[in-house]
């Protein structure tokens, strides 16, 4: 296929697969524990650090990553301050990212750098970044595998995941490190304004058939990595923007999936 | 041994005393439960129980099968069933199997999948609360008597001395409620568990329990036990 003769696409498809394989996984615990808008939250705050490290001339997918770890473990404090408000917490730091990104980014003299972060630019990827996101995919991976079960119980009810002995704080120390920086690389490649519904789209359409929760990680990566590919070829042939195209197939796909179930009488 | 033992205990919300001298001691193997209006501090002593409260500056003492709270670290001794447990579970998508399995996380350990003799147990404690043929439903399509029934599995799966139950029946039919309550003293009377529950239900303690607790106004009264009604004292 001519899509494959560029080395470019070559490793748009290597990055969003991987991505697609990662961010689910991630997605699928925030979604159940009802934090759906904490990968926005921490995508615009990513712009932050994005501004920064075009400022200071560090690497922006560092500053990106800091400030995406400063911001959910913001998030998390509030969290545990306001337990009864826990959306708060993320529209208060979503807030001060955006305003923080907004500021910083007047001082970047090369604001096309900059704009490639809002909507990200999956074809224009260089081999170290592709490398970055391989290292980062794997350590995520594996992670969430080996804290599988706990990661299960703490979305599902986290006052007797502690009674049955689960390091609640450490394993939600892990998680929020692991959230901040899978964000953090997405927002790189599929843009920092797409990553969160990168996160919530294939879990809802996971949820429409899934019977436990392995099959729903599993069903929601299925999910994203059709909607990857889909998407990369959809924009390659159609001449689009490859996040916006992605989040857009993902999006027509539940609607679909939707309007498929009404018409078979299907509950939900 | 006493399963719970609490000797003028204090706690108050910033400036808000919630519970003044609370004297309470549930002996082991004991049904016991508390009434309580809202607002009454049942929520509160609920939370020192399962030791998710600092008592930290407060008087009195509390201790857990003879171990001072702080000390205590055997909570998979302690099986907990939450209110409500339809509204919080309704769309999570978890089987019944996967459920009651979590809860033997200290069990199966850290980085561990369960093996055959876990997948054992929770068939054994899904057939106990005769909820087995559902194992593989999930959670959110059963009724809310089911859902409890569930959560009991789950609680007794690790097989608790202590199980404490905050108001489990609330939204369940009256006919899953006697169920459920059946089964509650079915594991007191045969195997030992110890019984703390919270309830509004009062209309259906007496036969039930073996003691009854009342809180008000963060002041604990025992109103009734099995001695004083059998005529024994």
């Amino acid at each position: 296929m001519e899509i494959f003769n560029y080395a470019f696409m070559q490793r748009a498809f290597v990055v969003g697969i991987l991505l697609a394989m990662v961010i689910p996984c991630i997605g699928v615990v925030i979604v159940l524990k009802r934090l759906s808008m904490i990968g926005d939250a921490l995508s615009h705050t990513s712009l932050a650090g994005v501004a920064l490290g075009l400022i200071l001339g560090v690497n922006p997918v560092l500053g990106a990553a800091f400030a995406c770890i400063v911001a959910a473990f913001a998030i998390e404090g509030i969290r545990r301050k306001l337990p009864n408000y826990s959306e708060m917490s993320i529209a208060i730091i979503m807030s001060a990212g955006i305003g923080l990104a907004g500021v910083l980014s007047g001082f970047v003299k090369n604001s096309a750098n900059f704009n490639s972060f809002l909507f990200g630019s999956i074809v224009a990827i260089s081999n170290m970044e592709m490398f970055l996101v391989m290292g980062v995919s794997f350590v995520v991976l594996l992670l969430f595998f080996l804290l599988y079960k706990e990661l299960f119980y703490l979305a599902l009810d986290e006052r007797s995941a502690r009674l049955a002995g689960i390091p609640v704080k450490k394993v939600n120390f892990i998680f929020t490190i692991l959230t901040a920086v899978t964000v953090s690389i997405a927002a790189r490649t599929v843009g920092a304004l797409i990553v969160s519904s990168m996160m919530v789209i294939p879990t809802a359409c996971s949820m429409q058939f899934s019977k436990n929760y392995r099959q729903t990680v599993l069903y929601a990566v299925s999910f994203d990595v059709a909607f990857m590919i889909i998407g990369l070829f959809a924009a390659y042939y159609l001449g689009l923007k490859p996040g916006g195209t992605i989040v857009l197939v993902g999006v027509v796909s539940l609607l679909l999936i939707f309007i498929g179930k009404k018409l078979l009488g299907v509950k939900s | 041994m006493k399963a719970i033992e609490m000797t003028g205990l204090t706690f108050s919300y910033g400036g808000t005393s919630v519970l003044n001298g609370v004297n309470m001691t549930i002996p082991m193997g004991r049904f016991a439960a508390l009434t309580g209006d809202n607002g009454a501090g049942k929520s509160t002593l609920i939370k020192i129980l399962l030791g998710e409260l600092p008592l930290t500056g407060e008087t009195g003492s509390f201790k857990i099968f003879g171990t001072d709270y702080k000390q205590f670290r055997d909570w998979n001794e302690v099986g907990y069933v939450p209110q409500q447990g339809m509204a919080s579970y309704k769309d999570f998508p978890a089987s019944v199997e996967e459920i009651v399995t979590a809860n033997l996380y200290s069990r199966i350990g850290l980085f561990r999948f369960a093996g055959k003799k876990e997948k054992e147990l929770v068939l054994e404690a899904l057939t106990q609360v005769g909820m087995q043929p559902y194992r593989k439903r999930l959670i959110g399509e059963l009724s809310g008597g089911q859902q409890q029934r569930v959560l009991l599995a789950r609680a007794l799966v690790n097989q608790p001395k202590l199980l404490i139950l905050d108001e489990p029946t609330t939204g369940v039919d009256e006919k899953n409620t006697d169920e459920f309550y059946r089964l509650l003293k079915q594991f007191n009377r045969e195997y030992g568990v110890s019984v703390f529950m919270v309830t509004h239900d009062r209309k259906r303690l007496s036969g039930l329990v073996d003691e009854i607790w009342h809180l008000e106004n963060g002041v604990m009264i025992q109103t009734q036990t099995k001695e004083a009604e059998n005529g024994d004292i």
